[in-house]
C-alpha cells in the first residue's frame, strides 16, 4: 500500500473538501460504538447509585416489578448465560470441528464444496428461525421425554446448532492456512492421515480454531432470540438440563417493553453486565492473536 | 524393518478418525434437513398468492403479510440509505486518506471491530433510547431502519476495504504520475475497482439486516397495518415471526410460512454473495 499524500502532489481545494468529508465520515463511523458505551452507561446509572452492584449481584431473587419490595438479583441470569453457552461451546466445537476436518480432508473434492455450501447457508439462518423451529419441533420433543420441555438443554441444543457453522467455516479457514509444505513434510514422514491430522494441521491452525470458538462463544452469550423462545425463562439456578432458565439477553427482550423507573435502569444495568461479558472472550481472543504476531515476528 | 503392530495402529486411527468426521458431517446435514422439511412442511400449505398480498388478520392468525413485507423493505430501504455511504465513506478514508498504521486510523479499526461484537439486543437499546427517544423519532420505520444502518456498518467498512485493498497499487501511481486530483482519481479509478468488494458487503449486510429481529423489537415497534410514511411503526418479518410463535397462539402455522419466506430469500441473497465473492477471488487472482 502507498500512502497516497507521499505521492500525489494534488492541493486542490476539492480534494481537501472530499478528505474532510470522508474523514467526517470515518469519525460518525467510529463514534457510533462509544455512543453505544454512553447510553447504556447513562440508563444503568441509576441503578449502579441507587440499586448498587453488590444488591445486583447478592440479592437472592428477580422480582423487578414488586411494589412492596423489589428484588434485583442477576446471579441466576448471569448463570443462565454462561450455562446455556457453555453447553452450547460442548456441543458446536467437537462437531464443528470434525465437519471442518471432514471438509477438507475426508470428504471427496466436489462433496466437499457441497457441505462448505450447507454450513454456509446454515449460517445464514435467522436465529428467530432457528427459535420458531426451536419451539415447533425441539420443545415438544423433550416435553414428551422430560416436561416441561422449554428448558436449558433445549436452549444449548439450538443455540450449538446455531454457532456450529461459524466454528466450523473458521476452523476450516484456519486449517487451509497450514503451509502445503508442513503435509508434504509429514508424508514424507509416512505418517498416517489422522497423525497428520492430530500431529501436524490440528496444533499449526490452533490459534485461528481458538480464535473462532472464542469468537463463536461471544455470539452465543450475546444471541437473544433463539434463546428466548426456547428457554423457558424462569429466573432460576437450574437444578438439572431439563429446568428452564433465563439468560441476561432473554431478560432484556421481554421486559424492556413495560419496564419503567428502577426496573428499566437495573435492564440497562444488565445489558452493561452482558457487554463486559462478550468484550471476555473477544479480548481474549486479541490477545491471543497479538502474542501469536509477536512470537511470529521473533521466530523470524 | 517396519513394526507391523504400529502400522495397524495407524490404519486403525485413520479409519475411526474418518468415520468420526463422517458421522458429524451427516448428523449437521440431516438436522439442516430436518429444519428445512419441517418449516417448508409446516408453511408451504398456508403459502399463496393471497397471504403475500393480504394484510395482517386476528393477529396474524389469518390474513397475510403485505404490511410485514412492506415494513422490511421500508427499513431496509433506510438501512442501507444511511449505511452504505457512511461504510464505503469511512472504508475509504481509512484506505486512501490514512496510512495503514497511523494512530488514528488504527484507533478507528479498532472502534469499528468494537461495533462488530456488540449484542444485537444491546442495539435495540440503544436505538431505543438514541433514535426513538433523543432524537425523538419515536417507534418507526426510520430508527429501525437506522439502528440496524450502526449493526451492519461494520459489515461495509470491512468488505469495502478488502476491495480497496485490492486494488492494485498501479492505479494509485499512475493517477498520481498523470496529476489527476484525489477525487477524480477515487471516482475514476478506486471505487469502481472496490465495487465487487462494496457490493458483496452490501449483500451480507441485507442478509444480516433482513435476519435481526432482537435490534428491532423497541425501535420499529409492532404494528401491523400498512405503513403509510417513514415515521409509522412497522413490524419486520423476523418480529413477525417472533411474535406469532411466542404471543399468538395459534400462530405457529403462520409463522413457519412466513420463516419459510425468509428464509427463502436470505438464501437466495446468501448464495448470491457467496457467488460473487467467489468470483470475484478468482478474477483478483488472474489479473494479479
Amino acid at each position: 500500500m502507498t500512502w497516497w499524500r507521499n505521492i500525489s502532489l494534488s492541493r486542490q481545494g476539492t480534494d481537501r473538501l472530499v478528505g474532510g468529508g470522508l474523514g467526517l465520515m470515518a469519525v460518525i463511523s467510529a463514534s457510533v460504538v462509544f455512543f453505544i458505551l454512553i447510553f447504556v452507561c447513562r440508563g444503568a446509572l441509576p441503578a449502579l447509585r441507587e440499586v448498587g452492584l453488590t444488591r445486583l449481584l447478592t440479592d437472592g431473587r428477580w422480582l423487578p416489578a414488586s411494589s412492596r419490595e423489589p428484588q434485583y438479583g442477576v446471579t441466576a441470569m448471569l448463570a443462565g448465560s454462561l450455562l446455556v453457552t457453555a453447553g452450547a461451546m460442548l456441543l458446536a466445537t467437537p462437531l464443528g470441528l470434525l465437519s471442518a476436518l471432514f471438509e477438507r480432508f475426508y470428504a471427496p473434492r466436489n462433496l466437499g464444496r457441497w457441505y462448505r455450501r450447507v454450513l454456509e447457508l446454515l449460517a445464514g439462518v435467522p436465529s428467530v428461525v432457528f427459535g420458531l423451529w426451536g419451539l415447533m419441533v425441539l420443545v415438544p420433543a423433550i416435553n414428551r421425554w422430560h416436561p416441561p420441555g422449554q428448558s436449558l438443554l433445549a436452549a444449548t441444543l439450538i443455540l450449538g446448532l446455531m454457532v456450529l457453522p461459524t466454528l466450523a467455516l473458521t476452523a476450516s479457514a484456519a486449517l487451509e492456512s497450514v503451509p502445503a509444505a508442513y503435509f508434504q513434510a509429514a508424508s514424507a514422514l509416512g505418517m498416517g492421515r489422522a497423525a497428520t491430522i492430530l500431529g501436524v494441521a490440528l496444533p499449526a491452525a490452533r490459534t485461528g480454531i481458538g480464535g473462532g470458538a472464542l469468537l463463536a462463544a461471544a455470539r452465543a452469550i450475546g444471541e437473544t432470540m433463539a434463546v428466548v423462545m426456547v428457554c423457558g425463562n424462569i429466573a432460576q439456578i437450574p437444578g438439572s438440563v431439563f429446568d428452564p432458565v433465563r439468560p441476561v439477553t432473554s431478560t432484556i427482550a421481554l421486559e424492556m417493553g413495560y419496564a419503567t423507573a428502577a426496573h428499566r435502569s437495573v435492564l440497562f444495568a444488565t445489558a452493561l453486565l452482558l457487554i463486559l461479558m462478550v468484550a471476555g472472550p473477544l479480548g481474549l481472543a486479541a490477545f491471543v492473536k497479538t502474542q501469536q504476531k509477536k512470537r511470529t515476528v521473533r521466530h523470524a | 524393518m517396519p513394526d507391523p503392530s504400529r502400522h495397524r495402529r495407524t490404519r486403525t486411527a485413520d479409519r475411526l478418525l474418518g468415520a468420526l468426521c463422517w458421522a458429524s458431517a451427516l448428523a449437521v446435514v440431516a438436522v439442516f434437513l430436518w429444519l428445512l422439511w419441517d418449516l417448508l412442511s409446516q408453511g408451504l400449505s398456508h403459502l399463496s398468492w393471497s397471504f403475500l398480498t393480504g394484510t395482517v388478520e386476528d393477529a396474524g392468525r389469518g390474513g397475510g403479510i403485505a404490511p410485514v413485507i412492506l415494513s422490511t423493505l421500508l427499513i431496509l430501504l433506510v438501512c442501507l440509505a444511511v449505511a452504505v455511504p457512511l461504510g464505503v465513506g469511512c472504508a475509504t478514508w481509512l484506505s486512501e486518506y490514512q496510512r495503514p498504521d497511523g494512530a488514528l486510523a488504527g484507533a478507528i479499526t479498532k472502534a469499528v471491530d468494537l461495533l462488530a461484537s456488540v449484542p444485537s439486543i444491546v442495539f435495540g437499546l440503544f436505538g431505543m433510547v438514541f433514535f426513538c427517544q433523543v432524537l425523538d423519532l419515536g417507534f418507526s420505520i426510520t430508527a429501525g431502519g437506522l439502528t440496524l444502518a450502526c449493526m451492519i456498518l461494520p459489515i461495509i467498512i470491512r468488505t469495502t476495504l478488502t476491495g480497496l485493498h485490492s486494488a492494485p497499487n498501479e492505479l494509485r501511481l499512475g493517477a498520481a504520475a498523470l496529476g489527476m486530483t484525489r477525487h477524480s482519481a477515487l471516482r475514476h479509478l478506486l471505487i469502481p475497482a472496490a465495487v465487487p468488494g462494496i457490493v458483496v458487503g452490501v449483500t451480507l449486510g441485507i442478509s444480516r439486516a433482513m435476519a435481526e429481529t432482537a435490534a428491532l423489537i423497541f425501535t420499529s415497534g409492532y404494528a401491523t397495518r400498512m405503513p403509510s410514511s417513514l415515521s409509522d411503526s412497522g413490524r419486520a418479518m423476523s418480529v413477525h415471526i417472533y411474535d406469532l410463535a411466542m404471543n399468538v397462539p395459534g400462530g405457529a402455522a403462520n409463522a413457519a410460512a412466513s420463516a419459510a419466506i425468509l428464509l427463502a430469500v436470505l438464501t437466495a441473497i446468501n448464495f448470491t454473495a457467496s457467488k460473487l465473492s467467489d468470483r470475484w477471488h478468482a478474477k483478483a487472482v488472474v489479473t494479479r
